[in-house]
């Protein structure tokens, strides 16, 4: 399947450190894409003003979208480099963004500590789970077909949720946010637990975005992803980087899943939902774009908000679909790939 | 007129030209050579007569029937079938079957492709592996299943690539022989890519020369192994290719 | 090292081609012992219902629910090896259109299982012609094939021409009657019928396989390349197989909805549904005849088994009692410990043991 990832270039190893660009993580910055995508936005939000008809309506909508969307994001920058790295379509990464949900749920409620303090608690847990899950049970399907791994993590997903299900029930639960008041921006009101989650969620990703440009680790991801035989030979241990890789990924769902505790309802499988957006906002960032993720999660967010003003009624995830299939069908590349 | 005719057929890649306003004519029954150093565009010119690849310009015409862009599929229905460089076998079925499959693909119904494969599958001296699983034969048994399946498909012309590259001398002389029978027995027309320079000499009519996907000369086989050009072309690419 | 000498794989130069051992020969398809086999299973079945009490007859229908809905699956995804992971969409249309028919037109459920096909059929073509057209593979097939069976989920969720997020009940009426699929609770026609409809699934996809549709697929499914080579027209095979996989799904639905009574859009389109789907299909073993049915064989009970469990659990279980979520947690391991030791599933398993005797 991999025939239908545009590796732009043929792919090479011995790059030096940090600055040189593997084609899969880091396209350059496209321009005339970037300003195809802002004109793309700002016939969307006019098309908004003219179906809604109020522009107080509109800015609401833009601002709950960036803000959601840098969330996205995060999830999907986690999906998105799991994919680009171990070639696995990860149907479980939903499922353990919801396990960090109810870390938080269960920090607050039996230590009543304030939810985003359970960053500290959820990110380390969800690195050694995501280890723990590639060494023993990913590991032994690597080489196997697509849909081995496509299988097992969707095993992994069902198992999750259930024991979810089973240890905490099927009751919706919610945590708050102490001081979570409305906050004025541009005429649209945001609530201080959606400006944290995108604020910390946009640091998240710069971290991750440094870890990878600027570190040894990084390097040698970057190295396995864009071919990983040429980095056996140059001495990355391919296995610890795997393993290393799916650990990052899923904390970066687990990071995701604490900050939108406070946004949603947790139930056993409101995991779900993030990750069909998060699949969504891989493909149209290119699989195994890191960059390119956190740009679609922004355009999902903002899809998802400005889709319920054009189809009033109907659920916002619709117009994420039709958009992920035309992107399926048009630009299976993604945004940022290069048509093949 | 000839059977196959191709007319300033061209294709680039990305600004590279891989075919580069290439023509030639077959005429029905005999055998037409095309050699070339590697990255000539061989390999690309199959692809475009056999409509794998769409060409950017030119035509292909078969029996005066112009099939220039079809897919592959109705290229082969419309009697023209080539063999992959690369063997492509249906690894989890029988090599019986895998001729089978060709047969009815051509149009034979069920039972008679079964035995029309049984008699294709000896004739290619797969017999004995007949009921094995295809993606378990070694490669010379690979190669010959490749033009097993071509000729299931009863085709007026064959479009060999490379089928004797990978097989020793031993291996080569009976798939010669059984080209030379197709052609003479069968009256089928055989347009065939091959670095191997003996098989070329011994079985050619007529033989084109592609260099950087242009063609650089064609005519006899005498013609084409004494023209300077040729040699040129060749000079410094892989010897042993010429000398065998 | 063999017997065969003229031209022994040992002479190939290429050592990467050659076999290590010479390979088995692989058994002629014998398609007409296995529609005998069919045949007697189903014979053997019919009595069931009036031996098994009362209370396990519900787990019967539930394994040949199971059956159906993998059959079809296993049609595009096991032997075509189109992964689909939305056909959801397809057991979807079954339900709801038999029962839409039923509810505002009064036509009969079988009747609207034939819809019900040619609906779900025309569906998966139009679905696998955009696929196809823009040669979606692995992933991006399977998660397109996701997409659009969300798609309806959320369309049926949001359209009143459909009751949205409600759904339908199947009216009961006033009498029993085969013509409109609805007979005494617990009456063991409900078996039959299901019976009669897994073990026409069965037969139709052996004779698929026998047919010239299903030998080219398979072609397709091994080198796609060299299938149009030789003139086996892709597209029409796959876009055929993805009809017919539909179609056996869709009758499921149908089916179901008789039988439940009930259908609304997470039940008919969710994702789960695609899920039950796959799972008995790789369970059992995928791109196999008896794959499908064996592996509903073992999910089937898992609900009640395990129900039971919760309900009175040993001591050394006891927290478990009252709790959900524990049969989807062994269809999960299953599936997971299936898919890394066993990934020929069940029948594949023991029948490669079987042929290396």
């Amino acid at each position: 399947m991999t025939e239908q990832i545009p590796s732009a270039t043929a792919p090479t190893v011995a790059e030096g450190e940090g600055h040189t660009s593997s084609p899969r993580l880091w396209a350059r910055v496209p321009w005339t894409r970037v300003a195809i995508g802002v004109g793309f936005f700002v016939v969307a939000i006019a098309l908004a003003y003219l179906r809604a008809g109020n522009g107080d309506v509109v800015r609401q909508a833009v601002l709950t979208g960036i803000l959601i969307g840098g969330v996205y994001g995060l999830v999907a920058m986690g999906l998105t480099l799991i994919f680009g790295v171990l070639d696995i379509v990860n149907f479980a990464h939903g499922a353990f963004l919801a396990v960090a949900l109810y870390i938080t749920v269960t920090m607050v409620s039996r230590l009543g500590v304030n939810p985003l303090v359970a960053l500290f608690v959820a990110v380390p847990v969800m690195f050694l789970l995501g280890a723990g899950v590639q060494r023993f049970v990913l590991a032994g399907a690597m080489g196997k077909p697509l849909e081995n791994q496509l299988l097992i993590t969707l095993g992994l997903a069902l198992l999750i949720d259930n024991v979810l299900l089973m240890s905490f029930g099927p009751n919706p639960q919610s945590v708050k946010l102490p001081g979570d008041t409305g906050v004025q921006i541009f005429g649209a009101v945001a609530t201080v637990s959606r400006l944290l989650a995108f604020g910390v969620a946009i640091v998240l990703a710069a971290l991750l975005y440094v870890l990878l440009q600027r570190t040894r680790l990084g390097t040698a991801i970057r190295a396995v992803a864009a071919n990983e035989a040429g980095a056996q030979l140059v001495g990355i241990d391919t296995r610890r980087i795997y393993m290393a890789t799916f650990a990052i990924g899923t904390a970066c769902a687990g990071a995701a899943g604490v900050l939108v505790a406070p946004l949603v309802t947790i139930e056993p499988t409101t995991g779900e939902l993030f990750n069909i957006i998060a699949f969504v906002v891989v493909v149209l960032g290119g699989m195994g774009n890191v960059i390119g993720a956190l740009v679609g999660g922004l355009i999902i967010g903002l899809t998802e908000q400005l889709g319920a003003l054009y189809f009033p009624g109907q659920s916002p995830l619709l117009s994420v679909f039709v958009v992920f299939v035309l992107v399926l069908f048009l630009r299976p590349q993604g945004l940022f790939g290069k048509a093949s | 007129m000839s059977l196959l005719e191709v007319r300033n057929v061209s294709r680039s890649f990305q600004g590279l030209k891989a075919v580069d306003d290439v023509s030639f004519d077959v005429k029905e029954g005999s055998i037409l050579g095309i050699i070339g150093p590697n990255g000539a565009g061989k390999t690309t010119l199959f692809n475009l007569v056999a409509g794998a690849i769409t060409p950017q310009a030119g035509t292909v015409t078969l029996d005066g029937r112009d099939i220039t862009g079809f897919a592959p599929h109705k290229v082969a229905q419309a009697g023209m079938v080539r063999t992959f460089q690369l063997m492509k076998p249906f690894g989890s079925v029988s090599v019986l079957e895998n001729v089978a499959v060709a047969a009815m693909a051509a149009g034979t119904s069920r039972h008679d492709a079964s035995k029309a494969a049984a008699q294709i599958v000896e004739r290619v001296g797969l017999g004995r592996w007949r009921d094995l699983q295809s993606s378990g034969l070694p490669t010379a048994g690979l190669k010959r299943l490749e033009l097993a399946r071509a000729l299931a498909v009863r085709p007026r012309v064959l479009l060999l690539d490379e089928v004797l590259a990978g097989l020793t001398p031993t291996e080569r002389a009976p798939v010669m022989e059984l080209l030379e029978a197709l052609r003479a027995e069968d009256g089928v027309t055989l347009v065939f890519v091959e670095h191997i320079m003996a098989a070329v000499m011994r079985l050619s009519d007529s033989v084109l020369v592609l260099d950087q996907g242009r063609v650089l000369m064609s005519g006899s086989p005498q013609e084409v192994t004494s023209d300077p050009r040729v040699i040129e072309a060749y000079l410094g690419q892989e010897p042993t290719d010429v000398a065998t | 090292m063999n017997t065969v000498t003229d031209q022994s794989p040992d002479q190939s130069p290429d050592p990467s081609t050659a076999p290590a051992t010479e390979p088995a020969p692989l058994p002629r398809p014998i398609w007409g012992r296995h529609l005998l086999v069919l045949a007697v299973i189903a014979v053997v079945l019919v009595p069931l219902p009036l031996l098994l009490p009362p209370n396990t007859q519900a787990v019967a229908v539930r394994v040949l629910i199971f059956a159906l809905m993998a059959v079809g699956w296993n049609i595009m995804s096991g032997f075509g090896g189109m992964f689909s992971f939305g056909h959801a969409a397809y057991f979807g249309l079954g339900a709801y259109v038999s029962v839409w028919l039923l509810v505002n037109h009064g036509v009969s459920p079988w009747i609207g299982l034939l819809v019900g096909m040619l609906v779900a059929a025309a569906f998966a073509t139009l679905i696998g012609f955009l696929a196809l057209r823009y040669r979606l593979k692995g992933a991006y097939f399977a998660l397109s094939t996701f997409a659009f069976a969300e798609m309806l989920r959320l369309l049926a969720i949001n359209s009143d021409f459909v009751n949205r997020a409600v759904g339908y009940n199947v009216p009961l009426r006033p009498e029993f009657s085969l013509a409109f699929m609805q007979f005494a609770p617990g009456s063991p026609a409900y078996f039959w019928i299901a019976l009669g409809l897994t073990v026409a699934a069965i037969a139709v996809s052996i004779l698929f396989l026998r047919s010239r549709t299903g030998r080219f697929l398979v072609a397709v499914r091994d080198d796609e390349d060299a299938a149009a080579a030789v003139g086996v027209p892709v597209m029409r095979t796959k876009l055929v197989t993805m009809a017919l996989s539909a179609a056996v799904t869709s009758v499921a639905g149908t089916f179901y909805a008789q039988y439940y009574f009930f259908i609304d859009p997470d039940v008919a389109f969710g994702s789960s549904v695609s899920i039950q789907a796959i799972l008995p299909a790789v369970i059992g073993g995928v791109a196999t005849i008896w794959g499908p049915a064996i592996g509903a064989l073992v999910l089937g009970p898992l609900n009640d088994v395990t129900a039971t469990l919760l309900r009175n659990p040993p001591a050394a279980l006891s927290f478990l009692e009252g709790r959900a979520g524990l049969d989807v947690i062994v269809y999960a391991l299953l599936l997971i410990l299936i898919v890394l030791l066993l990934p020929q599933g069940i029948y594949g398993a023991l029948r490669d043991r079987w042929r290396r005797r």
